[in-house]
């Protein structure tokens, strides 16, 4: 089980003199619900995509259960399943169609127990026999879901799949998801949606221009940039790392707290350590300022 | 395996679910062909000395028939796929180049030669037409039907739009088609043209695929299955080599 479910070794990608992936190094367990994100243009999908064998890396390599994506590209390409970022489909074939030839392309003939299994998490049964292009965006959004579920795949990543989608399904999504993540299905996802990645994802990391330029678990990752923070000023030398505390330099330091109840105690901790606060604001900065700033920074 | 058979059958399902387009279409236009230039040239014109025209006609127009419909059906299938996007569902799947390029000919070569069948028994209660040699009839119906599925598959890798497609069919495909002698013998050409003819491989697919119905050609069937599999092979060869390599499909 030490065997990462995904290893991204210095992968460099470049288009023209634009460098979209530059030296990405990366190590998702077995287990993991991985959050990936970055403005648009990052290198999210060129990522992916290399990880998927669908862009050929100029430098460094990829690995997907322990298999290289190159050079042993059927045994990592049947333990990933990809739902695209674009909403695309095959106007020729009918939902159930298109999931028995994906199970074909994976090997696999007699699947439709586990395809009706899928249809059904899903909610696409009354769907199964529509043709693709009577379908929703939402829905045809779920079929590549489904798609890319037929083999039952360890790993599975997903590009932005709640891009567009309305919230009453974006909940269901995320409940199957969260689902086959209990089940022990590895998740790798792309979201813009940050809310999404702090209440899904066991670690994050963050995408800059090709770069990765944060990488930890969301936890530690709220802890910097919860959002709300407790900026206090300290008298010189004094120090409050042990209660929670991040150096912010000028002695000031940041405590991340959710709710307001939670400033009470933090002040009371401040004051049985015997520190005292020469100053002191509250920032209601929420997260998605934050990673804009981190954004700038980097 | 089951990768390839199921890329294969849906490559087949592709054409046969709009059969009507894909297969009857063609057949359709090949019998108007015949009708109108066996009705304007019937009385004037026999060929190989006792060969009526229309006899002579039919086996260019099915070869004709074969050689369109395998390279539009590969080209079309492949360039709708990268169009739309659809195409990362055949990329993602552990399939390798090799069952992606003999399931996309094997599927044009299918469409080539139901559509050429269809011509010949469309044409059988018209014509007085023998079938000295099947097996010739047979291999050069398959080997063009590959070599054009194979152009084909370039043909819709290479091209980014349908225009780009659509000049490839109208400034290759076409003319090399109609000046292969489909609707006529090379004999009946100058010495010139004669000469060019033999340039076009198109032209030994068609004098071979004839020698099986007459037994009689311009050139040694021999001649036009050692240009037919030398064609074959280039282009098998340069498709391979574009996919191994992800030309287009792979960034
Ligand atoms: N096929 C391509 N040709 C040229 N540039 C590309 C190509 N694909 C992606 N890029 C560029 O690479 C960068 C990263 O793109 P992408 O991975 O799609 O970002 P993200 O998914 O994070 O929004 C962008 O600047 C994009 O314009
Ligand atoms: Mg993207």
């Amino acid at each position: 089980m030490s065997q990462p479910a995904v290893r991204v070794m210095d992968v460099v990608k470049r288009y023209g003199a634009l460098a979209a992936l530059d030296g990405v190094r990366l190590e998702v367990a077995q287990g993991e619900f991985f959050g990936l994100l970055g403005p648009n243009g990052a290198g999210k999908t060129t990522l992916i995509s290399a990880l998927a064998g669908l862009v050929r890396p100029d430098g460094g390599r990829l690995e997907v259960m322990g298999h290289d994506v190159v050079a042993d590209y059927r045994l990592a390409r049947r333990n990933l399943g990809v739902v695209p970022q674009e909403l695309v489909f095959d106007p020729f074939f009918t939902v159930r169609e298109m999931l028995r030839i994906q199970s074909g392309y994976f090997g696999l003939r007699q699947n439709d127990a586990w395809i009706d299994e899928i249809l059904a998490s899903l909610d696409l049964t009354a769907k199964a026999d529509a043709n693709m292009r009577a379908l929703s965006g939402g829905m045809k959004r779920r079929v590549l879901v489904a798609q890319a579920l037929v083999h039952r795949p360890p790993v599975i990543v997903l590009d932005e799949p709640t891009a567009g989608v309305d919230v009453a399904l974006r909940q269901g999504l995320w409940q199957f998801i969260r689902k086959l993540n209990r089940d022990g299905h590895t998740i790798i996802l792309t979201t813009h949606y940050l809310e999404e990645a702090e209440t899904l994802c066991g670690r994050l990391a963050m995408l800059k221009a090709g770069r990765i330029v944060a990488l930890d678990t969301t936890e530690n990752l709220l802890q910097r940039f919860a959002s709300h923070t407790l900026r206090v000023r300290l008298a010189a030398g004094a120090e409050v790392a042990a209660l929670g505390g991040h150096p912010a330099g000028g002695g000031w330091w940041e405590f991340a707290f959710d709710r307001y109840a939670e400033v009470e105690s933090i002040l009371a901790r401040i004051r049985e350590s015997g520190v005292e606060i020469a100053d002191m604001e509250v920032g209601a900065s929420d997260l998605e300022q934050v990673f804009l700033q981190l954004m700038r920074a980097a | 395996m089951i990768g390839f058979q199921t890329l294969l059958k849906k490559e087949i399902l592709r054409f046969w679910k709009v059969s009507f387009q894909t297969v009857a279409a063609p057949i359709l236009n090949a019998v108007l062909y015949l009708l109108i230039f066996s009705h304007v040239l019937e009385r004037h014109i026999t060929v190989y000395g006792e060969v009526a025209y229309t006899s002579f006609l039919v086996p260019g127009l099915v070869m004709m028939s074969v050689l369109q419909n395998a390279f539009a059906n590969s080209s079309s299938s492949l360039i709708q796929s990268k169009i739309t996007g659809n195409m990362v569902f055949m990329l993602l799947p552990p399939l390798s180049y090799r069952e992606f390029y003999v399931a996309y000919v094997l599927a044009a070569v299918a469409r080539g030669l139901l559509v050429g069948a269809g011509v010949w028994l469309a044409a059988l209660p018209f014509v007085h037409l023998p079938l000295q040699e099947p097996l010739w009839v047979l291999t050069f119906a398959v080997l063009g039907g590959v070599v054009l599925a194979s152009f084909g598959v370039i043909a819709g890798i290479w091209a980014d739009k349908f225009d780009q497609l659509a000049a490839f069919q109208n400034f290759i495909v076409m003319p090399l088609t109609m000046l292969s002698g489909v609707f006529y013998s090379i004999h009946s050409l100058p010495a010139f043209w004669q000469g060019v003819s033999h340039f076009n491989p198109f032209f030994f697919m068609i004098d071979g695929f004839r020698y099986g119905f007459f037994g009689q050609s311009d050139v040694s069937p021999w001649i036009s299955l050692a240009v037919a599999v030398a064609s074959g092979l280039v282009l098998a060869a340069l498709t391979l080599a574009m996919l191994a390599r992800g030309y287009k499909l792979r960034g």
